[in-house]
């Protein structure tokens, strides 16, 4: 195993690799290290390696927080060892560049998941390490997304789950949470409140929570997107990225996974420029990158990018940093912009996302059109999940024709009407 | 006046074990609960605040269930038998 130990984010204490997410001593998070020093010297073994790996997250287990190697679902397609998460689509989309006059776009397409959104990735790694702890129980605090992942990934493993949500979330995430079979609770408050509840009965109850005492095993999972990138580019680094924040636990293992690989000498480039993303109704990590602030004040979410509506986003301060160390930036977009970024990529590259991918679009848009992407640079859009599950925010975005079946009613209603545009 | 402070199992080994400790206080605000429970249990003082006795950043207090940084931080009052909830800064949805 490569990871060695829990370590504090602000104060340096150590801590074993068990079911802990904060410093007893300064409340500081608490995050995984690895001793990579066996990994060195051998980068184009190493990239063998991973090639021949499974096609999931898994092939870069000697990156992840388990005890074992790799869990025993690595390679094997049984349902009843989890769900395969990762490995998915890096898509040129070179009409969305040609839209928005910039070098080269590629997708990241996270749709592509078990459960259709970047979660499974995180909760692959959090059900994994709860076996292996020997947990029973899965649960989460989730804005939806999660909430899907969670209760598919303890349906599969055989595992009980219980799942926390807003009583307000969209009604495509309610039912493709409850389909599972899991302990579904619709809580009266937003995700914040949610949260703080979470965090209360992770105390009281010996359940692993994917986002709070698993934490720090469940984040790492989402460094699995930077490695896939840059294999899928050739084992090269772009030269830059946006993606959406909300905790801000995304933006920052993306960053970590980047310059955990540059450290080995296992690809080539530097740390891409970060860009977050976030909407206006929610932004309280662009509102600190704006004043200047190292630490992120708590805002009530008022937006249709629900996924994203974390008021108070406790990796805030790391993605700030994150952005500042690479010379990127954190913007946000208003609800109108989140549907036309949704459009926009609907439009020129065929891939639906859901509001969270509307933002992350629709900041690149920002950029491009404010002219802070230079020609010749190559961005990847980090987009997290599907338009599925969000279809509210297309509805009466377009008009159809209804016609009756016949031909000369289809010349008349549809070839002879001019559509709006 | 009393006021109950709700403790996270992380602290409470550092408070006789026990999750739940009421305090009395003179003058209800957060800041005079928080040194109501400092006299009590000495230990926490260093837990959830810095050298310079300002608050740690990953320390979120609550009163009646509502965090302090949407009223007035410090400084919101706190009723008698209200209670002062503490919790570790975590996200991730």
């Amino acid at each position: 195993m490569s990871a060695t130990n829990l370590k504090c984010r602000e104060c340096g204490s150590q801590y074993e690799l068990g079911a802990e997410y904060v410093c007893s001593r300064c409340f500081g998070p608490l995050e995984a290290e690895y001793d990579l020093t066996h990994l060195a010297g051998e980068p184009g073994e190493l990239r063998r390696r991973i090639q021949g790996g499974p096609q999931n997250i898994w092939r870069y287990a000697d990156f992840l927080p388990l005890a074992g190697a790799q869990p025993p679902s690595a390679g094997r397609r049984s349902s009843g060892f989890g769900l395969p998460a990762g490995c998915t689509p890096l898509i040129q989309a070179d009409r969305l560049a040609e839209r928005l006059g910039i070098g080269q776009v590629w997708v990241k397409n996270d749709a592509h998941n078990p459960t259709h959104s970047f979660k499974d990735r995180v909760v692959s790694v959090a059900a994994a390490r709860a076996r292996e702890l020997g947990f029973d129980v899965l649960a989460c605090a989730s804005t939806g997304n999660l909430a899907n992942s969670v209760a598919a990934h303890g349906a599969a493993l055989g595992m009980e789950s219980y799942v926390f949500i807003p009583s307000n979330l969209e009604e495509q995430k309610i039912l493709a949470t409850g389909v599972y079979g899991t302990n579904l609770v619709k809580v009266r408050g937003n995700y914040d409140d949610v949260n703080r509840l979470c965090t209360e009965l992770s105390g009281e109850r010996d359940w692993a929570f994917v986002n709070v005492n698993l934490r720090p095993y469940y984040a790492e999972g989402s460094k699995t997107i930077a490695y896939e990138v840059t294999e899928q580019l050739g084992w090269k680094t772009p030269d830059r990225i946006v993606a959406p924040v909300a905790s801000g636990s995304l933006f920052t293992k993306i960053g970590k996974g980047f310059e955990e690989w540059l450290s080995l000498g296992l690809i080539d480039g530097e740390l891409p420029v970060m860009n977050g993303a976030q909407a206006s109704g929610c932004a309280p990590v662009a509102t600190a990158w704006e004043a200047g602030e190292e630490v992120c004040r708590p805002v009530k979410p008022d937006t249709i990018a629900k996924s994203l509506a974390i008021g108070n986003p406790a990796d805030g301060p790391f993605a700030l940093d994150l952005a500042r160390r690479s010379g990127g930036a954190v913007d946000s977009v208003t609800d109108e912009e989140i549907r036309e970024g949704i459009r926009l990529l609907a439009e020129t590259a065929g891939i639906f996302t859901e509001t969270a991918g509307g933002v992350t679009t629709a900041t690149l848009a920002k950029l491009a059109r404010e002219g802070r992407i230079a020609a010749d640079e190559s961005v990847v859009l980090v987009i997290t999940g599907d338009g599925l599950k969000t279809l509210d925010a297309v509805r009466d975005t377009f008009t159809s024709h209804e016609i009756d079946p016949s031909f000369d009613d289809f010349v008349s209603e549809v070839e002879n009407t001019a559509v709006p545009a | 006046m009393t006021v109950t402070v709700k403790l996270p199992t992380q602290l409470r080994a550092a408070a006789g074990g026990s999750g739940e400790v009421v305090v009395p206080v003179e003058g209800g605000t957060v800041a005079t609960v928080i040194e109501a429970l400092f006299a009590e249990h000495g230990e926490l003082r260093e837990r959830l605040t810095d050298e310079d006795g300002e608050l740690r950043r990953f320390v979120n207090l609550y009163v009646d269930g509502e965090d302090i940084r949407f009223s007035e931080g410090l400084e919101t009052a706190v009723d008698d038998g209200g209670e002062v909830q503490v919790l570790p800064a975590v996200a991730g949805g």
